[in-house]
């Protein structure tokens, strides 16, 4: 990694719920082209972290740098016009429609979705062509992840927020899901994934940041995260 | 990793479900065409419309039925029941925007009508001494409703459900009781007061229609008008539909939360619903205004709110076919039922239609219905024995129906009593019915049918209009438990 360009920046972010002090001083830096996770048990704060990147909650101190912009102030239409996109937690598709019309949705800031935009998406996930007029509702699981992933893949994003990517997947698609991250991954795609499977997070994942009670308590390389004792113990069962 | 550490039982069991189900399927999906497979039987009915009919050719057999509608029929009438089906096509067309496409739960939607009527009526009548022109008012009402529509729509920026429920609701008493009392307001600046709206006695004498020199003098007219505006609405409403727009707001609809995290902007695209639904209704407002040349405000209120929601929903939200079917049945059918003769009819066909569907079997149908002729002279002779007054038959058979039971009908004196005495029982037996084990619903089920044929015949059809709303509220709660997503609507499909 010869020349590092901060995609995503944000620094001293606090933020709160009412009264309840959720993060507290949280930095975080995703590069271009970097797959970092943020890691983290229950009610730690990670979802959090990712609604005020996306500007579902607004910070009340610190500043969010997005693309060489500031976007600590912008609504969350306008940050994904700038080329954020999410993969929610639990998917959230959009279940009584279909899953072109889902796919379509992606591309709602840029327009009506293109045709190649829509090959792009069928040639990574050659699935969704066949189920592309059946509704979202009744895919399976692992299906219903690829029409998440692929919404999000529709707008052009320079940066994927991924929410949870294993959650409610059986073990063998949660492999496969992080395959399909990996391989977004090598393309050059940006992507953030909070994530509670520490293992799985990590094994694909070039840095990884630990948050703990709405603080960053580790940061580091993915292999050394991996190998760090304190961290084994309390995330990694071993 | 430990969560693939499982029993080899249970992966040897799992690896035999996956065999039978194929890779990357999971039960539900794998049972996918069993769900969608037609239905048998009356159930099936709604649904082999919706798939074995495409749409282009539905919308043509329809507009070819209304075309010789207008083209042929000549009674002032059933001209008249069009006219107001048109009318109620436009209003769940707009209500279609803002509750079946964008889910906003918007209860003052009728006050829009109400506020295109009266603005009409107001530039068109003797009351404030104006008679503009029938372009200019028109332009000036659509245009103030989809003002007002925008305004009513800030609320709902920050609201869902039934709380925005609750500010429409608010906004459409407000329109109801701006009426009624500027019939005597008195300006800061004047000593006398003035007369705008005439309160509850309605504005009469409203000016017809009047395009390029032609009035609108024959109902028919407004009848052509009405064709050729809904026409034009489907058209264009399916067409936003298919865009862009017309997507964002069925995902804000299901979520508008993760809508908003794919971009959609939430706030404008309920706007924009709020707006477009307004003016439809503030021009189908003016039409009838006009049409009827005279307003009242109690024709603007809850009642018709109700009945553009049953509509709507009836014909399944979301679905501008299902829309014009709902506005059918909820137009035309009251008026069916005023004549006594039709509606008696009707609620028998309902009631065996009902015990068939119930029955399931054709023994279990004729076993049915044969308990209920029994039970019908078991109370005649025991009631006989109690020697309590009857109605004379002349006076209580109305038509070719209660004419064929008047030999095996028990009708008492006192209507009303006993009428409302078998209602009460009704209700609780159909209570106790839904929760009871097999056998007993059995043995209730001949007692029920009995029971609604003597309320029928003993006391609702003595009262038309009551017995009209209370048709109507038993076919909804029946479809709605059958076929909740009404008749051509889409299945609600729940994601997880």
């Amino acid at each position: 990694m010869s020349e590092k360009k901060p995609l995503l920046e944000i620094s001293n972010i606090d933020t709160y719920y009412g009264v309840i002090h959720i993060l507290q001083q949280v930095n975080l830096r995703v590069d271009e082209g970097e797959l970092v996770c943020l890691l983290g048990g229950n009610a730690c704060g990670k979802s959090t972290t990712l609604k005020t990147i996306l500007g579902m909650v607004k910070p009340k101190v610190g500043k969010i740098m997005f693309a060489g912009e500031d976007v600590t102030h912008q609504n969350t239409p306008a940050r994904v016009k700038l080329g954020m996109a999410v993969v929610p937690e639990n998917r959230r598709l959009f279940g009584p429609m279909t899953v072109l019309e889902n796919l379509k949705i992606g591309a709602y800031v840029r327009g009506e979705a293109a045709q190649e935009d829509l090959e792009r998406v069928y040639d990574l996930f050659p699935k969704l062509k066949e189920r592309s007029s059946q509704l979202a509702g009744t895919l399976s699981g692992g299906e219903q992840q690829m029409v998440a992933v692929g919404r999000a893949l529709m707008s052009h994003p320079r940066l994927i927020l991924m929410d949870e990517p294993s959650m409610g997947l059986a073990p063998k698609l949660v492999e496969q899901s992080f395959e399909m991250i990996a391989n977004l991954h090598s393309q050059g795609v940006s992507m953030l994934i909070v994530e509670q499977n520490a293992n799985m997070a990590l094994s694909v994942a070039d840095r990884g940041y630990v948050l703990q009670t709405g603080r960053i308590v580790l940061e580091g390389e993915a292999k050394e995260l991996a190998g760090h004792e304190e961290l084994r113990r309390a995330y990694l069962g071993r | 990793m430990s969560e693939n550490r499982v029993p080899e039982e249970i992966q040897e069991n799992a690896a035999h479900e996956a065999a039978k189900l194929g890779i990357g399927t999971d039960e539900w999906v794998a049972q996918h065409e069993e769900r969608t497979a037609r239905k048998k039987g009356l159930k099936g009915v709604p649904q082999f419309i919706d798939e074995s009919i495409p749409a282009w050719a539905r919308w043509v057999v329809l507009l070819a039925a209304a075309f010789a509608f207008g083209a042929f029929v000549d009674n002032q009438y059933l001209l008249r029941i069009g006219v107001n089906l048109g009318l109620f096509v436009m209003l769940s067309y707009g209500l279609n925007i803002v509750m079946g496409y964008a889910g906003l739960l918007d209860l003052g939607y009728v006050a829009f009508y109400g506020i295109g009527a009266y603005g009409y009526a107001l530039m068109s009548s003797e009351q404030l001494g104006h008679h503009w022109s029938t372009w200019l008012s028109v332009l000036i009402i659509i245009i103030g409703t989809a003002l007002l529509g925008y305004i009513v729509s800030l609320p709902a920026r920050r609201l869902f459900g039934d709380y925005l429920a609750i500010v429409t609701l608010f906004f459409g008493q407000v329109f109801v009781q701006l009426v009624l009392a500027s019939d005597n307001i008195t300006f800061p600046w004047a000593d006398d007061y003035v007369d705008i709206t005439a309160g509850a006695n309605g504005i009469p004498g409203i000016d017809p229609f009047s395009f390029f020199g032609h009035k609108f003098l024959n109902i028919r007219d407004y009848y052509w008008l009405l064709l050729v505006l809904v026409a034009l609405l489907t058209i264009t409403i399916s067409r936003i539909n298919r865009t862009r727009i017309g997507r964002a707001w069925r995902t804000i609809r299901e979520d508008a939360l993760a809508a908003e995290s794919m971009g959609v902007m939430v706030n404008r695209l309920k706007t924009m619903a709020f707006v477009t639904g307004a003016a439809i209704a503030g021009l189908a407002g003016a039409i009838f205004a006009a049409m009827q040349s005279a307003v009242f405000v109690s024709g603007f209120d809850m009642p018709l709110m109700t009945m553009i929601y049953a509509a709507v929903i009836l014909g399944g939200s979301g679905s501008l076919a299902g829309a014009v079917m709902g506005a059918i049945v909820m137009s035309v059918l009251p008026e069916v039922l005023r004549v006594t003769n039709y509606s008696e009819i009707l609620f028998l066909a309902v009631l065996v239609l009902t015990l068939a569907a119930v029955g399931k079997s054709v023994k279990r149908f004729t076993i049915n219905i044969v308990s209920i002729a029994l039970i019908g002279f078991a109370v005649k002779i025991l009631l006989g024995f109690a020697s309590i007054k009857i109605t004379p038959t002349e006076e209580w058979v109305v038509g070719p129906v209660s004419r064929a039971l008047s030999h095996w009908m028990y009708v008492p004196l006192d209507r009303v009593l006993w009428g409302n005495c078998a209602f009460v029982i009704l209700i609780v037996l159909i209570a106790y019915f839904t929760t009871t084990t097999p056998r007993i619903k059995t043995i209730l089920l001949p007692i029920i049918g009995y029971l609604g044929i003597f309320l029928w015949e003993v006391r609702l059809v003595t009262d038309v209009n009551t017995t009209r709303q209370l048709l109507i509220g038993a076919m909804l709660v029946v479809l709605m438990i059958t076929r909740p997503q009404g008749f051509l609507g889409k299945p609600r499909v729940e994601v997880l």
